[in-house]
């Protein structure tokens, strides 16, 4: 057992020292901009105000990796500095709102994510593998070539396109669903559902047909044991061969790519929320980086790539915990 | 509610039906091997292919259900245009040609054909457009289906976006613009993760420890998210230039992407290096280049040509989802992601004049017809070198 915990601490390690070297990709990446990175960013309007508050605030005057020092002590500590667009609005009004900070604003958004990542994940990942053991058991059949047909069709649609059909069919021809999912604090839970069920719908489908496919690719690839064929030779049924004795060995395969979709939904959700005007962290990205608002893209960023390594990271462990032979290494 | 209901109810029908079924096929049959040896499993599934069938011809019946009998008609021309296509194949052109199309299923030849016909729309665009990409016609937000009943216009099959230019142009231009980029960007990929690659597999050492951290690191950022942030800070220095704003998304996404390409290129240049011809190359005294672009390179090429199309599907539906954002390739240029965007709202009217909702479908459409043909012809390509039959 204290193998196990040691490899598990190992690839935590590996985990945060990737995710302190990305940030440092991260704030790098902001200051190849050139010149005065205030005036730049803010543009020729900007009041001198302005210009004054966010310099002093980035501390511009400071050399590159204090600054780096300074931004990711704060960071560690949740305070991800002000952002620019409530920074100038600031210096034209003359107050200073508390919930300017880049946290204020992501925090609601960060709930409204996970919830929308959490119910696609409740769907999705029973519905895929559920399917991808039918694809399993009935390969080369009808069922088969038709899931192979609609899932490679379903990866390979732009997530808009997927969601624009779920809009028309469910929206505006079948009014059955709202097509804006307007989600405000105090709303009822089931309220909170209906409003998010269709951009879930749309990442669903978009991950489930992943998620089958290697699925089906992972059991498919025991078939050819011996001790699938010693299970078919003693008379089993086929759908009992893959209970008992295809899934358990495929499980490592299967939550590997569990984890690697949910990650996948990190970049997915971004696309989606915007379709539908779900108020996440993905779209207070996209509005940040066309508002060129540094400090929040630079955390909406963060937030990203943690959720991905971390999903990555998981990935890795789960996996490791679910082969006996990983976990007792000689 | 009341639609759990259902679904529990309509299983509950399927299943009984594969039961009584079953039972009958037998009884009919005088107990007949294939009838007596059927699990229940198998009848069940029978069963629910008959539900399906009966289900999609109600469904044609009903008169509201236009989408879906669009939707099967374009199926079905989709399917006849491929067997057409291969049957085509086998019959013209040089014996070699036609060994090719003798073993093709439907699905690549249909990928096949569809390469072909982008390809075709995206060079000729300038003569098969009606209109200009830029030009603004007059009529503003025509409907979509050229009916006068409808508010649409014959001279324009497909209408006008909000400020009058002609959609169906805009679609043919976008083949140009959207497909044409992404295939450049795809290239430069290859270029810099090919070259990098081989030359890591190649040389060893410090260099391919330090090409290949360097690539684990920007790899550990969802590349959607990292191509946003260097757009923010490309769009500071492009400082409102939207020739340079979409230069530079090219110049992005292309260096993003190429870290996928190294990896691959490295992995594949490390199992050819240790070959006994490289071995012999190397003893020769032939040079780096020698030895990269004549012993390694014809050898990795299979594998890299179907991650090249892999990649390019990676690289249209990225360049095509952050036009869709607004922050990919910029106006005027006809873009379909774009036009997906400009055109949503037309969705709205979908209930009263079904053809309104084709101007955002159709664009969208467009991308995802590409990449799926691209990614059922790579299918093919990886299902024959890896010579896997189940």
């Amino acid at each position: 057992m204290g193998s196990v915990i040691r490899i598990v601490l190992q690839r935590l390690a590996l985990g945060l020292l990737t995710l302190l070297i990305v940030s440092a990709v991260i704030f790098g990446a902001v200051n190849l901009l050139p010149g005065d990175f205030a005036q730049a960013v803010l543009g020729q309007s900007a009041t001198p105000e302005a210009v004054a508050a966010i310099r002093t605030q980035l501390g511009l005057d400071q050399s590159l990796p204090v600054r780096y020092a300074q931004w990711l002590w704060d960071a560690a500590r949740g305070d991800l500095g002000v952002s620019f667009a409530q920074a100038n609005f600031a210096s034209f009004t003359g107050r200073v709102d508390p919930s300017a900070t880049v946290l204020a604003q992501i925090a609601p958004r960060f709930a409204n994510t996970m919830f929308l990542a959490g119910v696609t994940a409740a769907i999705a990942v029973p519905l895929a593998v559920g399917l991808g053991i039918l694809a399993a058991l009935w390969r080369d059949t009808a069922f088969d070539k038709g899931a192979n047909i609609a899932t490679l069709s379903s990866i390979s649609s732009p997530e808009f396109f997927v969601a624009y059909i779920l809009i028309l069919l469910f929206a505006v021809v079948n009014p059955v669903l709202p097509s804006l999912s307007n989600i405000f604090p105090g709303m009822s839970f089931g309220e909170r559902l209906e409003k998010t069920l269709l951009p879930a719908l749309t990442l669903t489908l978009v991950v489930t047909a992943h998620m089958m496919r290697m699925t089906r690719a992972a059991i498919l690839n025991l078939m050819a044991q011996p001790y699938i064929e010693m299970a078919r030779l003693k008379g089993m049924r086929p759908l009992r061969v893959i209970l008992r004795h295809a899934l358990p060995n495929a499980l490592a395969p299967i939550v590997n790519v569990v984890a690697l979709n949910l990650a996948y939904l990190v970049t997915g959700v971004v696309v989606v929320e915007v379709v539908f005007v779900y108020p996440g962290i993905g779209q207070l990205f996209v509005d940040s980086v066309k508002l060129r608002d540094i400090p929040v893209v630079q955390a909406c960023c963060l937030i990203f790539a943690a959720a991905y390594i971390l999903l990555n990271l998981t990935a890795d462990i789960l996996s490791i915990l679910s082969n006996p032979r990983l976990r007792h290494l000689k | 509610m009341s639609i759990w209901l259902w679904i529990i109810a309509a299983l509950a029908a399927i299943a009984t039906l594969a039961w009584v079924g079953l039972w009958a096929a037998r009884r009919l049959s005088g107990n007949a091997p294939r009838f007596r040896d059927m699990s229940y499993g198998v009848a069940f599934g029978y069963a629910l292919a008959l539900a399906a069938i009966a289900g999609g011809v109600w469904l044609w019946m009903k008169p509201g259900a236009v989408y879906f009998r669009w939707a099967v008609m374009g199926f079905a021309i989709c399917a006849v245009a491929a067997f057409v296509f291969r049957l085509a194949g086998r019959h013209l052109g040089p014996e070699r040609l036609k060994r090719q199309f003798r073993k093709m299923p439907l699905t690549a030849a249909f990928g096949i054909l569809v390469i072909i016909l982008y390809a075709v729309v995206a060079i000729f665009a300038a003569w098969i457009a009606p209109h200009g990409q830029e030009a603004v016609l007059g009529a503003a937000n025509v409907v979509p289906g050229g009916d006068p009943a409808m508010g649409g216009d014959p001279a324009f099959p497909l209408g006008t976006d909000r400020i009058g230019r002609d959609i169906l142009s805009r679609l043919i231009y976008g083949a140009q613009n959207t497909v044409g980029l992404a295939f450049a960007t795809t290239l430069l990929a290859f270029f810099l993760g090919g070259a990098l690659g081989l030359l890591a597999a190649v040389v060893g050492g410090w260099l391919d420890q330090v090409l290949s951290r360097g690539v684990d690191v920007l790899m550990a950022i969802p590349s959607l998210i990292f191509a946003l942030l260097l757009l923010t800070i490309a769009s500071v220095w492009a400082d409102g230039a939207r020739g340079l704003m979409t230069l530079y998304m090219v110049l992005i996404i292309a260096v993003i992407d190429s870290t996928r390409v190294f990896r691959l290129a490295r992995s594949v240049g490390i199992g050819i290096v240790v070959m006994d011809y490289v071995e012999a190359a190397k003893l020769r005294g032939e040079g780096m280049g020698h030895l990269v672009f004549r012993e390694i390179l014809p050898n990795a090429m299979a594998p890299l040509l179907a991650e090249f199309g892999l990649r390019f599907c990676f690289v249209f539906l990225t360049i095509a989802s952050l036009s869709f954002l607004g922050v990919g390739i910029q106006p005027p240029l006809a873009d379909w992601g774009t036009m997906v965007r400009d055109l949503a709202q037309f969705i709205n009217f979908a209930a009263f004049a079904p053809m309104v909702a084709l101007a955002p479908l159709l664009p969208a459409l467009a991308i995802a017809v590409l990449t799926v043909g691209v990614n059922f012809v790579v299918d093919w390509m990886l299902h024959r070198s890896s010579g896997l039959k189940s």
